[in-house]
C-alpha cells in the first residue's frame, strides 16, 4: 500500500491541569487513506475531540503531544514550524466545527470569508475569486449564493452557516476534512441535505474525512469505517457494515444497543442501555477501561488490559473475550431489560386540548408605537387540538420552531396560552400556572429538557425531592424525608445520593432525580419535554426505560416531546407530527413508519439517519428554510416547502383532517388514496442486518 | 479547569460533600495572600471595636491639660490632640462607633435592598420599571451630594447619617441583587420550583437568594468599606457625627486646623480609615469563594 495520507502512530495526547497531566488519548495508532472516510464515535470524555485537534495541530495551550507521532502524508507535524503548519491549514486539512456560527467571523460578509479561503492558496486575481466565490456557495447548495455572499453570518440560518463553513473549507481544496460533529447543532432535515452535501464532495474530490461524531446513524451513512473510542482507548475499528453487523467490543454493541432504531419498540425489543458511567481520567480502573461496565467481564479483565488484537487483517478489537464473542459462544447483548408491557388503556381520555393559541410578542420599537404600528406576534401554536387518553404515551415530533416545546409549557402554564381550552380529568385548567390549584399541579407533572438545569444547585437531593411531597401532598417535613429514599430508590439511585448536591451527580443521574421529583405526586399526566436529548446514548436508553416502567407502575399518561423520531417511536403508543404550531398528521406509532404518510413525515422519516448501514432509504429533501413564524404561509403551513405540493389550493385553503381505516389522520390537501398510491415505505430492511 | 474548553474533560468533579464545603472555601480564600491579610486585619480592627473599652488607657473624652500637644510617646502611644485627649485611645474608642454606624447602615442597605432587588427582578412589570427608574434618579447624584442634601434637611446627628447610609446604598445594592435575579429566574430549576408548587416568597429566598450570595457578600463588604468612608466624609465635613465623638473622620477635621503642631493627631485616624477600608476591600474579593458552589 502507498503511504497513507494521515497515520496516527502510537499517538498519546495529554492536558495539562492543577492535578498533573490529564490523558486524554493513549496509544492511539490510526491510517486514513486518500479518499476513505474515516468515522469516530465515543460517548463525551471518550477522547475524540481531543484527537481531531491532534490531527489539527490546534490542541491550545494546556494540550500537548506526550508521544507518538502525526504524520500527514508522511512528513511529522511535530517537526513544522509556524509557517509549515499555516501551509497545513490552508492546503492539507480543514476544520469543521461543531458550531458554525463561533467559527465565522461576525463583522465580515460572507464572501469575504470565502474569499479569504481561496486567496490563501491560489495566486489569481480578484474577478476570478469573486467567481470562484460564488462558484463554492453554489457547490454547497446555498439559495441564492451572490445574496449569501453579500449576507452578515447572523443573516443566514444555522444550516446555512454549516453550509458556508464546508465551502469554506473545501475552498482551500483539502486533502483531508476533520469534521467535528458538524450536523448535531442542525435540525434532521437540515442535517440530511449537509450530509448528503458531504457524501457527494467526498465522492466527487476524493477528499478523505475524519469524522468525529456521537451519532451512530450519521456515521452508518457516511463513513467505511469506524474507530470506536472510550475513556482514551481505541477499543475497536473495523469496516462500517462489518461493525454494525458483529460488533466484536462489548462497549460497541452496547452503543449500538442503546440507540433505537427506526420501529424499534419498549413492548417488542427494549433497548439496553450500559449501565454506569464514562470513568474520570483521573480515577481510569487498572484493568480493562470497559470492565467495570462490562456484562461479559471476567477476572482477567479486571486485572490485565486487554491488547489490541487483530480478529481479521482488517479489524482491530481490545478485548480479551473477543474469540468467544466472534465464535457466538457468549453474547455481549443484555437480557437485563424485560420487554415493557403496554397495558390496554382505557379509552377515556384525561387532556383535552381544543384550539389552543400560544403567541409571543414581538418587541416593538418606540418609533413603531408612536406611528400606531400594531403589535406583532409570533404564532408558536396555531389553534390545536389534541387529546391525551388514560395511561397512554402521546409522542410529539418536530423540529425546532415547531413549536412543540411552547405546547408542553402552555399545558403546564408556564405560559399562558392566548386562547383555546385545556382540560385536565374534566376539569378546565386556567391558563396561568399561578391560577391552578395544587391538586392541578399534582396531577400535571414535567421532566423538563436540560438536566443541568433541572436541579437547584444549592440545594441537596433530598430538599429538591420533599418539596413536591410537602407541597402537593401536604407532608411534613418527617415524612417527606422518609419518603426521600424510596425515591431515589425508585430511579435506581442509592439512597446516600439525598446527601449531595447536583454538582455532585451526573448528567444522567440528575435526570432521574428530577424524574424521581416529577412522579413523586403520583401524575396522571407528565410532560417530559426532550428528556434525553442533552444525554449520552448509553445513558439515554436507561432513561427511556426508566419513563416507561415508572409510567407503567403509577398509570400516568405522558405527553413526550422530542425530535428524534426513533426516540419518540420506541416510547410512545401514538404519535403527532408538528411543523409550524400545527399538527400535520397523528396516528398510532405502530404504523408511523408506513405509508401513507403526510408529505413532511415523509420528509423528516427519510432524512433521519439510521444507525444501520443495510437500511434502505427513500431520498426525499425539504428545500429552503421553515418559514418564520411571525408570518406563517396561509392554507397549508408546509406549503412552501412541501415536495408533493399540488398548486392554488395548498396556497389558499387549509387542508382537511383526512383518515384512513387504522386510525391515521392526516392534514392535507391529497387524499388517503393518492398519498399511498404515490408513496412506498420510506425505510426498508434488506434482511442483511438483525 | 484553566482555558481549555474541551468536552472531552467536561466529566470531572469531586465536589466535596456539604459539611466540608465551607472549609474548603475558608481554605481557598486563605490561599489568596491579599485575602488572607484583608481578613486578618479585618478582625483585629473588629477585636479593637469590641473590646477597645477594655484597652484603651484612658477616657475618650478625658483631658490631660499638661499633656496637650504631645508628640506620640510611651505615655501617649498616637500622642496627645490639643485639648490634651490621648489618641491612641481615642481611636481606639472611635473604632466601635464607626464599626455600628457603618455595620448597621450597611446590614439596613443589604436588607431592605436585597429584598427590593429579588421582588423588583422576580415580579417584573410595572412595579419594577417604577423602582428602578426612581433608583436610577437617586443613582443619577453624586453619593456625598445625596447625603449632604439629606443632612441638610434632617440636620447633622449621628441618627441622620444612618439613615444617609440606608438611603444612598439601598439602591445600588438592589441594582446588584436584581441582574443576578434576572439571570437565574429563566433557569430550568425556577420552573421546575414553579410547577412543584413552591411559594413565590420561597422561590425568592430559597431557590434564588442562594445564588444571589456570592456576589451579595462582595457588595456588602464593598458598601461597608464605601459606608466607612461616607461617614467619615460627613464626619470630615462637619455635617455627620458631632464633636466630643471619637469619630475617625471628626478627628481628622478638627486635627487639621492645628496640623503644623500635632500632625500626630491627624494621621493616626486618617490612617485608621485608609487601612480599614483598604483591608475591607481586599477581603470583599475573596468572599466570593465562600457562597459558590459548582453547578
Amino acid at each position: 500500500m502507498a503511504v497513507p495520507l494521515l497515520q496516527l502512530k502510537d499517538l498519546s495526547v495529554a492536558y495539562r491541569s492543577r492535578r498533573g497531566a490529564l490523558r486524554a488519548v493513549r496509544d492511539l495508532s490510526l491510517e486514513i487513506a486518500k479518499g476513505q472516510t474515516y468515522g469516530l464515535v465515543g460517548e463525551s470524555g471518550s477522547g475524540k475531540t481531543t484527537l481531531a485537534l491532534a490531527v489539527l495541530n490546534y490542541l491550545g495551550k494546556d494540550g500537548y503531544i506526550e508521544s507518538g507521532q502525526v504524520l500527514f502524508e508522511g512528513a511529522d507535524m511535530a517537526a513544522l514550524d509556524e509557517a509549515g503548519l499555516r501551509a497545513l491549514w490552508q492546503g492539507g486539512m480543514a476544520h469543521v466545527p461543531q458550531n458554525p456560527f463561533t467559527a465565522l467571523n461576525p463583522s465580515m460578509r460572507i464572501g469575504e470569508q470565502v474569499a479569504e479561503a481561496i486567496a490563501l492558496n491560489s495566486e489569481i486575481d480578484a474577478p476570478e475569486i469573486e467567481t470562484r466565490v460564488l462558484d463554492l456557495l453554489a457547490q454547497v447548495r446555498l439559495p441564492d449564493p451572490a445574496r449569501v455572499a453579500r449576507a452578515y453570518p447572523h443573516e443566514i440560518s444555522g444550516g446555512q452557516q454549516q453550509r458556508v463553513i464546508i465551502a469554506i473549507a473545501l475552498g482551500r481544496q483539502p486533502s483531508l476534512l476533520v469534521l467535528d460533529e458538524p450536523t448535531t447543532a442542525l435540525d434532521v432535515t437540515t442535517e440530511a441535505v449537509v450530509l448528503d452535501l458531504l457524501r457527494e464532495l467526498v465522492r466527487d474530490r476524493d477528499t478523505a474525512a475524519l469524522y468525529v461524531s456521537h451519532n451512530l446513524g450519521v456515521v452508518a451513512g457516511l463513513t467505511d469505517r469506524v474507530a470506536v473510542l472510550y475513556a482514551s482507548e481505541l477499543v475497536e475499528d473495523a469496516p462500517t457494515k462489518e461493525l454494525y453487523r458483529q460488533p466484536l467490543h462489548p462497549y460497541t454493541r452496547g452503543l449500538l444497543d442503546s440507540v433505537p432504531r427506526l420501529g424499534q419498540r419498549k413492548d417488542v425489543k427494549p433497548l439496553q442501555g450500559i449501565e454506569g458511567q464514562i470513568p474520570s481520567l483521573t480515577d481510569l480502573p487498572s484493568g480493562c477501561l470497559f470492565a467495570p461496565r462490562c456484562p461479559l467481564a471476567i477476572d482477567q479483565c479486571w486485572e490485565e488490559r486487554p491488547p489490541l488484537d487483530h480478529p481479521t487483517p482488517d479489524r482491530r478489537v481490545r478485548c480479551h473475550r473477543w474469540p468467544e464473542i466472534l465464535a457466538g459462544e457468549v453474547d455481549a447483548g443484555r437480557d437485563a431489560v424485560e420487554p415493557i408491557q403496554v397495558e390496554d388503556y382505557q379509552p377515556e381520555t384525561i387532556l383535552t386540548v381544543e384550539q389552543l393559541d400560544v403567541q409571543y410578542p414581538i418587541q416593538r420599537s418606540l418609533a413603531d408605537v408612536l406611528a400606531g404600528e400594531p403589535a406583532r406576534y409570533v404564532q408558536v401554536v396555531d389553534q390545536l387540538d389534541l387529546r391525551i387518553r388514560s395511561r397512554e404515551t402521546l409522542g410529539v415530533v418536530g423540529e425546532s420552531g415547531s413549536g412543540k416545546s411552547s405546547l408542553a409549557r402552555a399545558l403546564i402554564g408556564l405560559v399562558a396560552a392566548e386562547g383555546g381550552e385545556v382540560e385536565l380529568l374534566g376539569v378546565q385548567l386556567p391558563a396561568r400556572l399561578d391560577a391552578r390549584s395544587t391538586e392541578t399541579l399534582a396531577h400535571l407533572q414535567m421532566v423538563f429538557q436540560n438536566p443541568e438545569e433541572a436541579l437547584n444547585p444549592y440545594l441537596t437531593i433530598a430538599e429538591s425531592l420533599r418539596r413536591p411531597l410537602r407541597n402537593l401532598r401536604g407532608m411534613s417535613y418527617a415524612e417527606a424525608q422518609a419518603m426521600v429514599p424510596q425515591l431515589l430508590e425508585s430511579v435506581r439511585l442509592p439512597a446516600e445520593y439525598a446527601r449531595r448536591l447536583p454538582g455532585q451527580l451526573s448528567g444522567g443521574e440528575k435526570q432521574r432525580v428530577a424524574i424521581a421529583r416529577a412522579f413523586a405526586t403520583h401524575p396522571d399526566l407528565l410532560l417530559a419535554d426532550e428528556p434525553v436529548s442533552a444525554l449520552d446514548v448509553s445513558v439515554q436508553a436507561n432513561i427511556l426505560n426508566l419513563l416507561a416502567e415508572l409510567q407503567n407502575e403509577h398509570d400516568t399518561a405522558m405527553l413526550f416531546i422530542a425530535h428524534d423520531i426513533a426516540v419518540v417511536g420506541y416510547l410512545a403508543d401514538r404519535i403527532a407530527v408538528m411543523y409550524l404550531g400545527q399538527l400535520m398528521q397523528q396516528g398510532p406509532a405502530e404504523i408511523i413508519f408506513d405509508p401513507p404518510y403526510h408529505p413532511y413525515t415523509e420528509a423528516l422519516l427519510s432524512a433521519v439517519p439510521p444507525p444501520d448501514p443495510f437500511v434502505k432509504q427513500e431520498h426525499i429533501r425539504l428545500s429552503g428554510e421553515v418559514p418564520s413564524a411571525a408570518d406563517p404561509p396561509s392554507g397549508c403551513p408546509f406549503h412552501t416547502r412541501c415536495p408533493r405540493f399540488l398548486g392554488d389550493i395548498c396556497v389558499e385553503q387549509e387542508p382537511p383532517w383526512r383518515e384512513t381505516q387504522d386510525g391515521k389522520a392526516i392534514y392535507c390537501h391529497i387524499p388517503i388514496e393518492e398519498l399511498q398510491a404515490a408513496q412506498s415505505p420510506v425505510l426498508r430492511f434488506n434482511g442483511e442486518g438483525d | 479547569m484553566t482555558t481549555t474548553t474541551n468536552p472531552d474533560l467536561a466529566s470531572e468533579s469531586a465536589a466535596p460533600v456539604r459539611g466540608q464545603r465551607w472549609l474548603v472555601s475558608l481554605r481557598a480564600l486563605l490561599r489568596n495572600p491579599a485575602h488572607t491579610a484583608g481578613l486578618i486585619i479585618f478582625i483585629l480592627f473588629l477585636l479593637i471595636a469590641i473590646f477597645g473599652p477594655m484597652l484603651a488607657p484612658y477616657g475618650v473624652n478625658e483631658q490631660i491639660v499638661e499633656d496637650a500637644r504631645q508628640a506620640p510617646s510611651a505615655a501617649h502611644w498616637f500622642g496627645t490632640d490639643r485639648l490634651g485627649r490621648d489618641v491612641f485611645s481615642r481611636v481606639l474608642l472611635g473604632a466601635r462607633d464607626i464599626f455600628s454606624l457603618a455595620g448597621l447602615g450597611t446590614l439596613v442597605a443589604v436588607l431592605v435592598g436585597t429584598s427590593l432587588g429579588l421582588l423588583s427582578g422576580y415580579r417584573g412589570g410595572l412595579f419594577d420599571e417604577l423602582l428602578m427608574r426612581f433608583f436610577d434618579s437617586l443613582l443619577s447624584l453624586p453619593a456625598l451630594l445625596l447625603a449632604l442634601l439629606l443632612l441638610g434637611t434632617l440636620g447633622p446627628s449621628r441618627q441622620s447619617v444612618l439613615l444617609v447610609i440606608i438611603v444612598v446604598y439601598i439602591p445600588i445594592v438592589a441594582r446588584v441583587v436584581r441582574s443576578v435575579v434576572l439571570s437565574v429566574k429563566t433557569r430550568g430549576y425556577i420552573e421546575a420550583a414553579r410547577v412543584q408548587g413552591e411559594s413565590s416568597a420561597r422561590i425568592l429566598f430559597r431557590e434564588i437568594l442562594p445564588a444571589v450570595l456570592p456576589a451579595l457578600a462582595v457588595e456588602a463588604a464593598l458598601r461597608f468599606s464605601y459606608a466607612i468612608f461616607l461617614a467619615s466624609s460627613l464626619g470630615f465635613l462637619g455635617v455627620g457625627v458631632q464633636p466630643p465623638s471619637p469619630d475617625w473622620g471628626l478627628m481628622v477635621k478638627e486635627a487639621r486646623d492645628n496640623v503644623s503642631q500635632t500632625p500626630w493627631a491627624l494621621w493616626f485616624p486618617a490612617g485608621a480609615i485608609s487601612i480599614l477600608v483598604i483591608a475591607v476591600n481586599l477581603l470583599a474579593d475573596g468572599l466570593k469563594t465562600l457562597f459558590r458552589v459548582e453547578d
